[in-house]
């Protein structure tokens, strides 16, 4: 791999999602945990800068980091005893065995053409922009279906969760 | 690469500099320069604030250190810098000293879009107005993170204030956001500019702008919506445990963020540098800008200094069910009418490149949606207003509300 900053910008992008992974795994502060789960995120928006996808950048960062992180956060903040978790987590050995398991998998796929081509040949000169993205969403030969059933869901789900939240009484 | 270098860069390239120093050294100076901006006009924004909010109150403001006090802050500066750095022992070491960087970095941050001239900008990013929003909610986190790592039950209210005051008001924003986006059929802030060539997007959209306006009031937390740091309930709010420069970076955030959304406005609302004589050269469209989100951030300061605090169930109720109905509303209908306006032949399918005789029937029709829903807004809000005076009907429960409400 030659050193361009591309790469370099897939290093360190490697090196917040991997630390803050391992930080949200290592510490015993949920609201660090947090903390380090928001550095893990904005080094996947990084990804996505690197892969010319700045719209998908700009979502991962103002969805998770703007509203699912600070959610959690919020969440951890009503929680009793933030800073000093007593408990240890004791299924070492099954967690160990998964997480291999899926890394393999993973590893396999990657480097394996078994999903189809993955020569670095294979990626397209041609870099879709924002604008494309946008008409692919709502074209009939493109991802509307999709689209709507994933909106619908996502409405469900809003009046479900306000339906729970509802006060009988009021 | 060779595309990249141009200017500056290529000055440097050909004076015999390795071609990756030049453009690292010309981004450099490109970076410095745009960051620049803000820091510098910090300082000055400051003297503003303090002067105009001392005329409102009929006094004289700061008047000691240089001309009419122009140098006050400079001397705030040093005072700041010069006390002691301290962090209670209580605290979250790391994340109380990140804070308030944060907090200002994401103030920051939102200049690297901003288009100062038609050829000087940092970026002209294809999502620049999604940006502005994402940068935005970093902000949050760094208010959420200096009432947490403070480890004060008061800096801790502050930053629960912050979670339902910052994130509601962030759904509004986003949906008069969204109008200027469509109108322009670009997220980039330099298309969005062009696009009101033919027309301002103030006149096409004029509750956009309101909504917008209140929302971004509320976003950078100042009155009436000031209560993450409201001084007779919370001492100070999340920024309790600070002093110092760091407690001078927060402050300073908050004084920047008030003068960029005015620069915001003025580009998606006002025409960003556009006006008379704007193409002869580039610094009479920097100072058109300048203008516009100047006299914009006149008025917040205007606002904050005239009107009392909102509690806090009435700044939600005021988001959640009058501002977020009223801003989707508007959003179907605006997009709807120029849609059918777009098919009938009567508007521009494309803005970008319309002139001003092919919006005019545009314009006037949404002219008239705009002015018939602020109509019956108004005649909403005045019903409520009844409703309300009504059940405080008792004089004495009412003046001790307006005590209460006040600072």
């Amino acid at each position: 791999m030659e050193l361009n900053a591309i790469s370099i910008g897939f290093v360190v992008f490697s090196i917040f999602t991997l630390g803050g992974g391992f930080g949200v795994v290592t510490t015993r502060n949920l609201f660090q945990g947090t903390i380090w789960l928001m550095v893990s995120l904005f080094g996947v928006a990084g990804y996505f800068i690197l892969l010319s996808a700045p719209f998908l950048a700009a979502v991962q960062i103002l969805v998770y980091i703007g509203a699912i992180a600070i959610l959690i956060i919020f969440a951890v903040m009503l929680t009793r005893s933030v800073a000093r978790i007593k408990e240890r987590y004791i299924r070492i050995l099954p967690s160990f065995i998964a997480s291999l398991a899926l890394f393999l998998i993973l590893l396999l796929g990657v480097t394996i053409p078994i999903f189809g081509a993955h020569s670095p040949e294979s990626i397209p000169e041609y870099v879709a922009s924002t604008r494309n993205l946008g008409t692919a969403l709502v074209d009939e030969n493109g991802f509307v279906v999709p689209f709507l059933l994933a909106s619908v869901l996502l409405t469900a789900a809003m009046i479900g969760a306000i339906f729970i939240a509802r006060d009988e009484n009021a | 690469m060779e595309e990249l270098c141009t200017g500056l860069c290529s000055v440097l390239a050909e004076s015999g500099a390795d071609a990756g120093l030049a453009l690292f050294l010309s981004l450099l100076v490109g970076v410095l320069l745009v960051s620049g901006v803000p820091l510098i006009t910090v300082i000055l924004l400051i003297w503003i604030e303090r002067k105009v909010a001392a005329r409102i109150q009929d006094r004289i403001g700061p008047n000691r250190v240089g001309p009419v006090g122009l140098l006050q802050t400079i001397a705030d500066m040093i005072k700041l810098l010069s006390k002691e750095d301290i962090t209670p022992t209580a605290a979250d070491r790391v994340l109380y000293n990140a804070a308030p960087l944060v907090s200002f970095a994401s103030v920051v941050l939102i200049w690297a879009v901003i288009p100062f001239t038609p050829f000087h900008y940092g970026v002209d990013l294809e999502i620049g107005a999604l940006y502005f929003v994402a940068i935005a909610s970093f902000g949050t986190l760094a208010i959420m993170a200096a009432g947490w790592a403070s480890n004060n039950k008061y800096a801790l209210l502050g930053a629960f204030r912050v979670v339902a005051l910052l994130v509601s008001y962030e759904v509004p924003l986003v949906f008069a956001l969204l109008l200027p986006v469509m109108l322009a059929g670009s997220m980039s802030l330099l298309d969005i500019v062009n696009a009101q060539t033919g027309m301002w997007f103030i006149v096409l959209s004029p509750l956009a702008f309101v909504i917008f306006y209140i929302s971004s009031q509320a976003e950078t937390g100042r009155a009436p919506f000031d209560l993450i740091e409201a001084e007779s309930e919370l001492v100070a709010g999340f920024n309790i445990e600070y002093s110092g420069m760091k407690f001078g970076m927060f402050f300073a955030a908050e004084f920047l963020h008030v003068f960029t959304n005015g620069i915001i406005m003025a580009i998606l609302f006002f025409g960003g540098w556009l006006g008379p004589l704007y193409y002869e050269s580039p610094l009479i469209a920097f100072a058109w800008l300048g203008a516009k989100g100047g006299l914009i951030y006149l008025t917040t300061l205007w606002l904050r200094n005239t009107v009392p605090r909102l509690r806090i169930d009435q700044i939600m109720a005021f988001n959640w069910k009058f501002l977020v109905p009223l801003s989707i509303a508007n959003l179907i209908a605006v997009s709807f009418a120029l849609k059918l306006l777009q098919e009938l032949g009567w508007a521009p399918r494309d803005l970008l490149s319309a002139s001003f005789g092919e919006l005019l029937p545009t314009t006037v029709i949404l002219l008239i949606i705009n002015g018939a829903m602020i109509l019956y807004l108004l005649g909403v809000l005045r019903e409520r207003g009844r409703e309300a005076r009504r059940e405080s009907h008792d004089p004495r429960a009412a003046i001790a509300n307006v005590g209460a409400a006040a600072d």
